[in-house]
Formats: structure tokens, C-alpha cells, sequence
């Protein structure tokens, strides 16, 4: 045992090292900015680690007995904080992008090139989707599934790997933005070396959660699992095939995409709307499954739906991508299917919403007393909304009218915000006293300024953003008598900047209720009380 | 640890199964949902068979209803050309001068153009024609190349300094800096002189030299008085408007350097109907003479 750990650590050392090196070398052929600092953060982590492996070679080992009776929590933990600052710190950038669109002078002259609009957008649309949302699955996830499995999560501290790889991942995608370092494919902006880095993290995440179900010890897996584990597997699947590319050099950040032309865009939306269906939607539908039935304390309302809906939702989404190309050199047929398979997403999409709203039956009491509930059942009611809107803004006849316009944004930001955000809210609220061992939250009355906010927030946003986006689809395609264009297109960004300020103020009220639950959650840690210890014992085996 | 789910009377059977304390009811699928369900399916089959959907071997099958988006705009703009040809038939045989006076040409010329305009001309000279540094201003009677419709028409139609037209317009202002044609001190000269031609604030003690370097190099083409020649595109500097700002800086740049502004020519994008009616719309809009 001991010697095979002193192995895995000269192995370690000889790969730290190696990737140092590589690094060193790379800052000084770098072609390009982003990679050069790229090159050097690598450098500092790779060589860091190093120096941490090294000094702990031979040093004993602190025993961990009885480890395999415990959930292991601490990774869950750093994930929940990681949740949360990620969320802040994607809002706050939302926010001021949002502003940007109502004021351009705050696209400031001596910050251009670094936080102008078009380097800001990537760095806002990532950090909430990916860091925000994509620490919440990863720890939400690990928790959900060490509980329904009955089992700690397998690989020992593989899970930490997954943990720090991820904020790495997270960290040069950002700088990369800022830095001009993009592939430019939406939502799949990161360079060629940043996607390999995410293809092993995602591995990793891949046989943690996969080994902790396979040595589970309950005999069925927990509905909540199936979200997650077909989020994990697509999302792998979408990340390889969008992202096959030839670097131009080993030691820069441009490649080449190998898909040609329409091809390309196709590729590039599959993936895209599979980001929301994966991503956005099974992933956290995993988390609703699993944190709605707690808080309320209800049985779900229908195995039966849940099965249904899953196999129809999974099957079902992948051919929603040509909605997004209706209109263009995409050929008529592929859009069809896209538009039609999308229509029929409908139901299996609400099967989610019904499955949680219906577990609260008999629990509607708790709506009065518990804000954290309330969250859970609003995330559901967006859920809902934009899961009917979707389908509708893919018929063509609509998409013609709403297609690249602020409805799109709105769209996706009554589902992110209203649906992903509020889940999340919730899940965190319900983790942060489970995991520091609270009695309770710090303060339900500020969880209930937090709805608010976030909720009227949101309908400024949603509402602000329906009244622009069909306004300027109606510019544009107004005519006169003789079938002559009315508007310039500066005439119809003229027209929309009081409704630019009314989504900026929107995201301010999200962005306060964000910064309260942080206060709030930060509190429940250092002033709530402790839970006694005798509960606190967790064991994995039933 | 795990807490149970509540039960109540008269709940149903759940699956026998527990997560963590979760459980699940055995409860059937809602009715309204199933059928829901069914009818999006059942439409989805008659929509693929209506319209372009399965792909095959060689192609895919076109539906039923021979529907494409490339048919639909094509109609669309078929009907408008339709629609619409007659009276360009007529614009374009008109006499230009004869268009803004005709009591159907007029406000149809207007309507056109200003979609031309929107659809082409805004980007550079703004959606209000007010134009931006280095692109002229269009609502001022100031003009580089003339402003009669005549002139107008034939700027649109060849464009300025482009490589798309031999009968554009050309004309090139000499780098007297780079180039070395003048002396850094006589560009300051006459850079002062040019601010005194408008009443900009100068150095007065340059100016009486500035005259001598003026009239040796620039006067042929800016004219003894500064006021330019629309027949070489040559700017008038004495009317204190700026195509490309009259500071001090901004004219040493100018002089020092040159420009070259480019114009595209759109007869080889717009219809000769299009241009008539773009020219008429400019025209318009305050300067035309």
C-alpha cells in the first residue's frame, strides 16, 4: 500500500514536472497573449503542485480510518462556495454587459480590447452557465448521488481533481475571453488546449459519479441519477464533436475548425441547444428531483412520469438544434425536424414541472412557511414558461418574427434565471445547513428578500425584453405601401434603449438577491446553530 | 439521518422503493398530459409529410405541399418587383431633374431611396444622412462632388475612388509630409493659414508664410481662395466645415498624410430604378441644388 502510493507520487512528480516544463517553454514560443498567460498560469499551477507533491513524498500518511462509512462532503462543500462566488461574479458581469447595451460610453476607450462589450459577453454568458451552473451539478450531483446510492463517492480523491480541474478550466476560459483567446463558436468559446484540459476533468467527473453508482447499495438508481448521468455523458459527446479542431501551433491558442461551411453551424448549434437540453435542463432537472422531494418531504408524484419523460426528453432534444438556423443556408429538411422534434419537446419538457409541482400536493401548506420551497416551486413555474416558449419561438412562422431579436435573450434568461438560478438558490439553501451541519438557515426572512428580488428582477428582464424583441422583429419587417424597408436598423437600437435600462435594473434586483444569499449562507455557517452531534452521524450503508 | 416522506390518508401506493428517505407514488400519468403528448406526435407526422423533412440517400423528400423558404422569398419578392415594375419602368426613363416635380415619381423616388439608403447608405453616412468623420454630411449644401441630382446620381452610381468602376471619381491630395514635399515648419504654416481661411483661432505670425506654401501647392486644386473644386473633389476650407475635423492636429494629419476616402460604386449591387430613386431621396434632404 505504502509503496504503491510512493509509485503513484514519483509518477505524479514526473508528470508536474514535465507539464512545467512544457509550459516554461510555451511562454517564450507563445504567439499570441492568451496563450502566453495561459502558459503561465499553467506553469504556476503544474509547478506549484510539484513543489507540494515533493515535499509530501515519504512524509507518512495520516490514517484515515472507517473514511468508507463517511459521505465525503468536504469537496461538496468547496463546490457550494464555488456555486456561489461563481453566481456573483457571472450576475455582476451580466449585469454590467446589460448596461453596456443601454450606455455604450461604458465600453470605456482605455479598457478596450479587455472589457468591451464583445469581450465581456463570453466572459458573462460562461461564468453563469458553466461556473455558476456547472459547479452547482458537479457539487449538487456528488451530494445526490452519495445519498441515493448509499454510498461515498468512488476514486477517493479523484473528486478533488474534478473540483480544482474544473476552476481551472473555469479560470483560463475567462482570461482567455478577456484576452481575445475565443474559437468563436457561442458557449463553446474556449481554445483548443482549454477543451482538452475539460475532456480529462470531464472524464474524471464521468467515473466518479459512474463508480459511485456502480458500487451503490441501494438495488434501483434514484430518477435524479439518470438526469445527471445523461447530462454528463451528452455534454462529453457535444464538447468532443463541436470542438474537433487542428491547432494552427502547439504554441498558440488559434485553430481550425474540421467541419466545413453549413455543416459547421449545424454542429455548432446541436451542440449549443444540447448545452441548454443537457446541460440547463437534465442536469438540473437531476437537481429538482432530488432537493424538491426533501424540502417538501413528499413522495414524487408519478415513477411512471418520471420514466416516461425521461427517455421522451433525452430522445427528443438532440434534434432540436436546427431551430436555431431557420432561415438560412441550412437546408429546409433539417430544419423541419428541428422545428417539429422541438413541438413535440413540449409535453416531455412539462413532464418535469408537473412531476415536481404534483409531489408538493398535499405539502401547498409549506408554501406560506418556507421560502426556500417557494423558490424551488418558482424555478418550476419558469421552468414551465420557458419550456412552452421554446417550442413556440422554434415554428417557423414565429422564429421569422423573433429570431435575432432581444426575444431570444429573454428567453433564455427567464430559463436561466428564473428556472436554473432559482433551483440552484434553492438547492444551495438546503446544502449550505446540511453540509456545516446547521440546525437551520441563518435567516428565512432574508431567503424571502431574496425571492423577491430575484423574482420581480427577473419579470423586469423577461418583460422588458418580450417589449424590445417584438418591437424591433415589427421594425424590421415593416413596409410600406409599396413594399419599401421603414426602419435603419440604428432607427430600431434607438427605439429600444428604455427597455434596455428597465432589463439593466433587473439584473441589478437579481444581482442584490444573489449577494444577499451569500450573506445569508455565510451566516448560517458562523451564527446558526449546530445541529446535535448525534445526527450528524451519516452513514452510507442501509 | 434521512428523513422520511410524509404520508397522508388516502395517498396512493408508492413503487416500494426509498432514496434517502425519497419516495416515489405509483401514481398514472395525467390524462391531459398523455393526450397532449399523442396529439404533438401525431401532428409532427402530418407536418414532416406536409413539408421538406426525412432525408434520404440523395436528397430528402420535399413534402407534399412543394413549400421551401427559398420558394417563399423568392414569391415574396417576386410580387413586390411585379408590383413595383411599372413605375420604375417610368423612374428610369424620366429625366432626373424631372423626378422630384412628378406628382407619382416624387414621393415614390422618396420612399424607395430612403430604403435604399436605410438598407446601404447608413453604415457609413448615419440613418439620418448626418454623416461622421471622414463621410460627409448629406443634409448641409456643402458638397465635394456637386450637389445637383445630376452629380448626385453619378457619385452613387461609380463611386469614389473604387477600383469597381473606371468612371469613378478620382482625385488624390498629395502626402506633403510623408512624402517629404514640405517641411515640417511650412506644414505648420499652412495649416495656420487654412485656420485663418474659416476664422479657426491661429497662429497669426504663421499665417502670412502659410499663404506663400498655400499658393504654391494647394491653390491648384483648393483654389486661390480657398474654396475648393467640386470638379476634382477638392474640398472648400473656407466654409468652416470639416469632413475630417478643422483643429490644428487634425489638419496637420491631413496634410502631413493625406486622405482617401472611398466610396463604392453601387451600379454593380443596385438597379438603375434604385440608384434614381437613392440619388432623388439624398437629393431631398436639405443641400440639393
Amino acid at each position: 500500500m505504502a509503496k504503491g502510493r510512493k509509485m503513484s507520487n514519483y509518477i505524479k512528480l514526473i508528470a508536474l514536472g514535465l507539464v512545467t516544463l512544457f509550459a516554461m517553454i510555451g511562454t517564450n514560443y507563445a504567439r499570441d497573449l492568451a496563450y502566453q498567460v495561459h502558459a503561465i498560469i499553467v506553469m504556476i499551477v503544474a509547478g506549484g503542485l510539484f513543489l507540494y507533491t515533493l515535499r509530501r513524498t515519504d512524509e507518512p500518511k495520516v490514517a484515515a480510518a472507517g473514511l468508507e462509512n463517511e459521505y465525503f462532503d468536504s469537496v461538496i462543500r468547496a463546490g457550494t462556495i464555488a456555486t456561489a462566488f461563481w453566481g456573483v461574479v457571472g450576475f455582476l458581469a451580466g449585469t454590467f454587459i446589460a448596461f453596456q447595451l443601454a450606455f455604450p460610453a461604458l465600453n470605456f476607450e482605455w479598457a478596450d480590447g479587455l472589457a468591451n462589450f464583445g469581450r465581456l459577453r463570453p466572459l458573462h454568458t460562461s461564468a453563469v452557465i458553466f461556473a455558476f451552473g456547472g459547479n452547482a451539478l458537479i457539487a449538487t450531483s456528488f451530494y445526490v448521488v452519495q445519498r441515493t446510492s448509499a454510498a461515498r463517492l468512488w476514486g477517493g480523491n479523484l473528486a478533488w481533481f474534478v473540483f480544482w480541474g474544473y476552476q481551472l478550466f473555469i479560470v483560463l476560459a475567462a482570461t482567455g475571453y478577456l484576452l481575445g483567446g475565443t474559437q468563436s463558436k457561442e458557449y463553446a468559446e474556449p481554445e483548443w488546449y482549454v477543451d482538452l484540459w475539460l475532456t480529462i476533468v470531464w472524464v474524471a467527473y464521468l467515473a466518479v459519479f459512474l463508480g459511485t453508482i456502480i458500487k451503490r447499495k441501494e438495488p434501483h438508481i434514484y430518477v435524479a441519477n439518470w438526469f445527471y448521468l445523461s447530462f454528463i455523458v451528452t455534454v462529453a459527446m457535444l464538447h468532443l464533436i463541436n470542438n474537433m479542431t487542428i491547432p494552427v501551433s502547439i504554441w498558440g491558442s488559434k485553430s481550425v475548425i474540421v467541419w466545413p461551411g453549413v455543416q459547421d453551424a449545424m454542429i455548432q448549434w446541436w451542440y449549443g441547444h444540447n448545452a441548454v437540453g443537457f446541460f440547463l435542463t437534465a442536469g438540473f432537472l437531476g437537481m429538482m428531483y432530488y432537493f424538491i422531494p426533501k424540502q417538501a418531504e413528499r413522495p414524487v408524484f408519478s415513477y411512471k412520469l418520471s420514466i416516461i419523460h425521461f427517455w421522451a426528453l433525452i430522445f427528443l432534444y438532440i434534434w432540436a438544434g436546427p431551430h436555431h438556423l431557420h432561415y438560412t443556408a441550412l437546408p429546409d429538411w433539417a430544419s423541419t425536424l428541428g422545428m417539429v422534434m422541438s413541438v413535440i419537446l413540449w409535453m416531455p419538457s412539462w413532464g418535469g414541472m408537473i412531476n415536481g409541482l404534483m409531489t408538493l400536493s398535499g405539502a401547498w401548506d409549506k408554501l406560506r412557511t418556507d421560502p426556500v420551497i417557494r423558490m424551488m416551486v418558482i424555478s418550476l413555474g419558469f421552468y414551465g414558461m420557458s419550456t412552452f416558449e421554446g417550442p413556440m419561438m422554434s415554428i417557423r412562422a414565429v422564429n421569422s418574427l423573433s429570431h435575432y431579436t432581444d426575444w431570444t435573450i429573454g428567453h433564455v434568461h427567464s430559463g436561466a434565471l428564473g428556472w436554473n438560478g432559482m433551483i440552484t438558490f434553492g438547492a444551495l439553501y438546503y446544502l449550505v445547513p446540511a453540509l456545516w451541519k446547521r440546525e437551520s438557515l441563518y435567516s428565512l426572512r432574508l431567503v424571502s428578500w431574496h425571492f423577491w428580488l430575484a423574482t420581480l428582477g427577473i419579470i423586469l428582464y423577461a418583460a422588458s425584453m418580450w417589449v424590445t424583441g417584438i418591437m424591433e422583429g415589427l421594425m424590421w419587417r415593416e413596409v410600406d405601401a409599396n413594399g419599401f424597408l421603414v426602419n435603419s436598423f440604428a432607427d430600431t437600437v434607438a427605439a429600444k434603449f428604455p427597455m434596455y435600462v428597465v432589463r439593466g435594473l433587473g439584473g441589478v434586483m437579481f444581482l442584490t438577491g444573489s449577494i444577499i444569499m451569500c450573506y445569508n449562507l455565510w451566516m448560517t455557517d458562523r451564527k446558526a446553530p449546530a445541529k446535535e452531534a448525534s445526527l450528524t452521524v451519516q452513514v452510507p450503508a442501509e | 439521518m434521512s428523513k422520511k416522506s410524509q404520508k397522508f390518508e388516502g395517498d396512493p401506493n408508492t413503487t416500494g422503493h426509498e432514496w434517502d428517505g425519497i419516495e416515489e407514488f405509483d401514481n398514472p400519468m395525467p390524462r391531459w398530459w398523455l393526450w397532449t403528448f399523442y396529439a404533438t406526435i401525431i401532428w409532427g407526422v402530418l407536418y414532416t409529410i406536409a413539408y421538406p423533412a426525412w432525408p434520404l440517400i440523395n436528397g430528402a423528400t420535399a413534402g407534399v405541399l412543394g413549400w421551401s423558404t427559398r420558394g417563399d422569398v423568392a414569391a415574396e419578392i417576386t410580387a413586390v418587383e411585379e408590383a413595383n415594375a411599372p413605375v420604375n419602368a417610368k423612374l428610369e426613363a424620366a429625366e432626373l431633374t424631372a423626378i422630384a416635380e412628378d406628382a407619382e415619381l416624387g414621393p415614390y423616388a422618396v420612399s424607395a431611396g430612403s430604403a435604399v439608403f436605410k438598407t446601404w447608405c447608413a453604415q457609413c453616412h448615419g440613418s439620418g444622412a448626418a454623416g461622421a468623420k471622414g463621410y460627409p454630411n448629406l443634409l448641409d449644401d456643402d458638397w465635394l462632388w456637386g450637389g445637383s441630382v445630376e452629380d448626385i446620381h453619378a457619385t452613387i452610381t461609380h463611386g469614389i475612388r473604387n477600383e469597381d468602376s473606371d468612371e469613378a471619381r478620382y482625385s488624390e491630395m498629395p502626402a506633403f509630409g510623408r512624402d517629404e514635399l514640405l517641411e515640417k515648419e511650412e506644414i505648420s504654416q499652412v495649416v495656420n493659414y487654412v485656420m485663418s481661411l474659416s476664422g479657426e483661432p491661429q497662429d497669426a505670425s504663421k499665417v502670412e508664410a502659410g499663404s506663400v506654401v498655400f499658393a504654391d501647392n494647394c491653390a491648384s486644386c483648393h483654389m486661390e481662395d480657398g474654396t475648393g473644386d467640386r470638379a476634382q473633389g477638392a474640398p472648400n476650407l473656407a466654409d468652416a466645415i470639416w469632413l475630417y475635423g478643422g483643429d490644428y492636429g487634425t489638419l496637420t494629419e491631413t496634410v502631413s498624410n493625406s486622405r482617401y476616402g472611398v466610396m463604392p460604386a453601387w451600379n454593380t449591387r443596385l438597379t438603375e430604378a434604385e440608384i434614381r430613386a437613392v440619388s432623388s431621396y439624398v437629393h431631398q434632404l436639405g443641400g440639393g441644388e
